[in-house]
């Protein structure tokens, strides 16, 4: 059997990072993701990698820009205000086509919100959040062993593509503990011919850059980027289906709020109703086939958010407005309960019944 | 089954179960008849304290001094001037809940005076096995210097509380015997306690050591096993 350890959410980040080959982290502390940092305090000194709090989220996300242009594994870390102090660099990254692993353990908001847990960066991190076209990979755990998990995928995902994949955890899953292993962790490895290493006088020099002050250049280096935002799309939607075969009303939910969903699905089997649960995995690139696949199959879909309604809109979107669309959720720190979501459910099925 | 001390202080390493600890062994020695106060001197966590477990303590009639910050979403570590009560009390069976790793056990170094001068007390230092940075008897040992560095107080024994959550079985505890061992003969220090959640603490064999059997909260977000298909395309 693998070696079990109990880790924090945010500690198996820090753990799946350093195994995954990163000794660049550079972080700002807020609550409710610090133990990424203290964490990464603690080891990386160890084992030769460099961990530094820099003086803001600004700065950290413009150190991560520059470890990945030299080439390195590199990260950062932050909860929803200091996501946004990131946005600049993140577009930066994006239009140098670097990659980079950038979390972001939610918590409630707008402005300062709170401390607890929240799943309203949802459109920041899927739709845009700073500025120009560009995309990030968004993966979206839901439990500790997904946050270590899905860490080592997204450096692999962010060197495959050259783009930034972020975690878009929340407040729970970030302090909450479950027992994990890392055994099965797949590290992939990644030619960087581009990253500014020193030419040694051997090689034309490298130069990384998002400024294309010629538009016809700028607008071919959009063009090509979307080339590969279309592979990425094509190829990487991950999802969990969980009672799907045979379901009527299908829960749509991601992160803690799965957890919730799949007991009202349980909950709502019992009583008789053919609930089922898609769990998206990827939020960018959306899990559009399984959508697909739900809508001509389901009479109903719920969104089941930690926010005002963010992900319903892609509900609606990938499901093709085909069949009703209903949100059920709570926001500002609060969790909905499994009664709740029952409670959604029932009502879905009266409405399709 | 355990002699005890007028003070108690459980320190250890962040997440190795010092609120969980000190919660039940409060209980423990309220039902033991004694007059019990718990102080909350996490400086380090906004989140999961001993607050949340104020109805159990106050039904058994401990005296519960937490910070007025404690369970506010105010991430403030400030703590009562009123934490001094249960040092100078000397009436009361005291335990203190210390914040995890050095940084939490600078909020001790304030009492060390008085609880070195009434010299009536245990330092319990809080180990698991299953945590990723206590995973060597060695890196416990560091992490308990720095402890000790930090607040001026030497430990005085050493609590086993391995563990894997759900997970933990007698094959778990027993599994760490090796371990807490070592770490014992490392520090010099005795053996005080293992720990276990209290279905599990009836299946344990005879230990080197007292038991001392838990009840814990309720885990949320619990999933259901199986039937999950996990899909890439």
């Amino acid at each position: 059997m693998a070696e079990r350890v109990l880790m924090k959410g945010n500690e198996a980040i820090a753990e799946a990072a350093i195994r995954a080959g990163c000794r660049h982290y550079f972080g700002y502390p807020i609550t409710p993701q610090t133990e990424i940092a203290a964490y990464m305090a603690k080891k990386m000194p160890k084992i030769g990698g460099v961990f530094l709090q820099a003086e803001s989220e600004v700065a950290s996300i413009n150190m991560v820009y520059g470890a990945a242009a030299a080439g390195m594994r590199v990260m950062t870390s932050s909860s929803s205000p200091g996501i946004s102090l990131k946005a600049e660099g993140l577009s930066y990254i994006a239009g140098s086509d670097v990659p980079a692993l950038v979390v972001n353990v939610q918590r409630g908001g707008p402005g300062l919100g709170g401390i607890q847990p929240s799943q309203s960066d949802y459109f920041q991190a899927t739709k845009g959040g700073g500025h120009g076209d560009y995309r990030m990979i968004v993966l979206a755990p839901a439990s500790v062993q997904e946050m270590a998990s899905l860490t080592i995928k997204g450096f692999n995902l962010a060197d495959k593509y050259l783009m930034t994949s972020m975690i878009l955890a929340d407040g729970t899953i970030g302090q909450m503990m479950e027992p994990i292993s890392f055994e099965d962790a797949e590290i992939e490895t990644y030619e960087k011919p581009w990253a500014l290493t020193g030419t040694n006088c051997e090689r034309k020099h490298n130069i990384v850059n998002s400024l294309y002050l010629q538009p016809d250049e700028l607008e071919k280096k959009n063009f090509e980027r979307y080339e590969r935002y279309k592979i990425v799309e094509e190829n990487e939607q991950m999802w969990e289906e969980y009672m799907m075969e045979d379901a009527e009303i299908c829960v749509v939910a991601f992160g803690i709020a799965s957890r919730v969903a799949k007991n009202a699905v349980v909950a709502a089997r019992k009583e008789g109703i053919k609930a089922g649960l898609i769990r998206p995995i990827t939020l960018w690139p959306f899990p559009k086939k399984a959508m697909e696949a739900a809508a001509d199959k389901v009479k109903h879909f719920i969104s089941v958010e930690l926010s005002m309604g963010q992900m319903i809109e892609d509900v609606r979107l990938y499901s093709g407005c085909k069949k009703p669309v209903t949100l059920c959720n709570r926001c500002g720190g609060m969790i909905p309960s499994p009664d709740q979501v029952l409670e959604s459910i029932r009502q879905a099925q009266k409405g399709a019944c | 089954m355990m002699e005890h001390k007028r003070l108690t202080l459980f320190a250890g390493h962040y997440g190795s179960g010092k609120t969980n600890i000190a919660v039940n062994y409060a209980l423990y020695l309220a039902r033991e008849g004694k007059k019990v106060c718990i102080a909350d001197l996490d400086i380090v966590n906004p989140y999961f304290r001993t607050k949340d477990s104020a109805k159990v303590l106050e039904q058994a009639g401990i005296d519960l001094i937490s910070p007025q910050y404690a369970n506010s979403n105010v991430d403030l570590p400030a703590l009562p001037a009123e934490s001094y009560r249960l040092v100078r009390d000397k009436s009361v069976c005291g335990i203190m809940d210390i914040g995890g790793d050095d940084r939490g056990a600078y909020a001790l170094g304030r009492f060390v005076p008085d609880i070195l001068a009434e010299n009536d007390y245990r330092m319990v230092f809080v180990a698991n096995c299953c945590r990723p940075l206590t995973r060597t008897p060695e890196d416990a040992l560091e992490i308990m210097r720095e402890i000790e560095g930090a607040c001026g107080l030497k430990f005085t024994c050493i609590v086993n509380n391995s563990n894997l959550a759900e997970e933990t079985d007698a094959e778990v505890i027993i599994g760490s015997m090796d371990y807490i061992n070592k770490l014992c003969k490392l520090s010099g220090l005795p053996l005080w306690l293992h720990t276990a959640e209290r279905s599990v603490a009836e299946t344990l064999p005879e230990l080197n050591a007292p038991v001392l059997a838990m009840d814990l909260q309720e885990k949320y977000f619990a999933l259901p096993e199986g039937g999950s298909k996990l899909c890439q395309r």
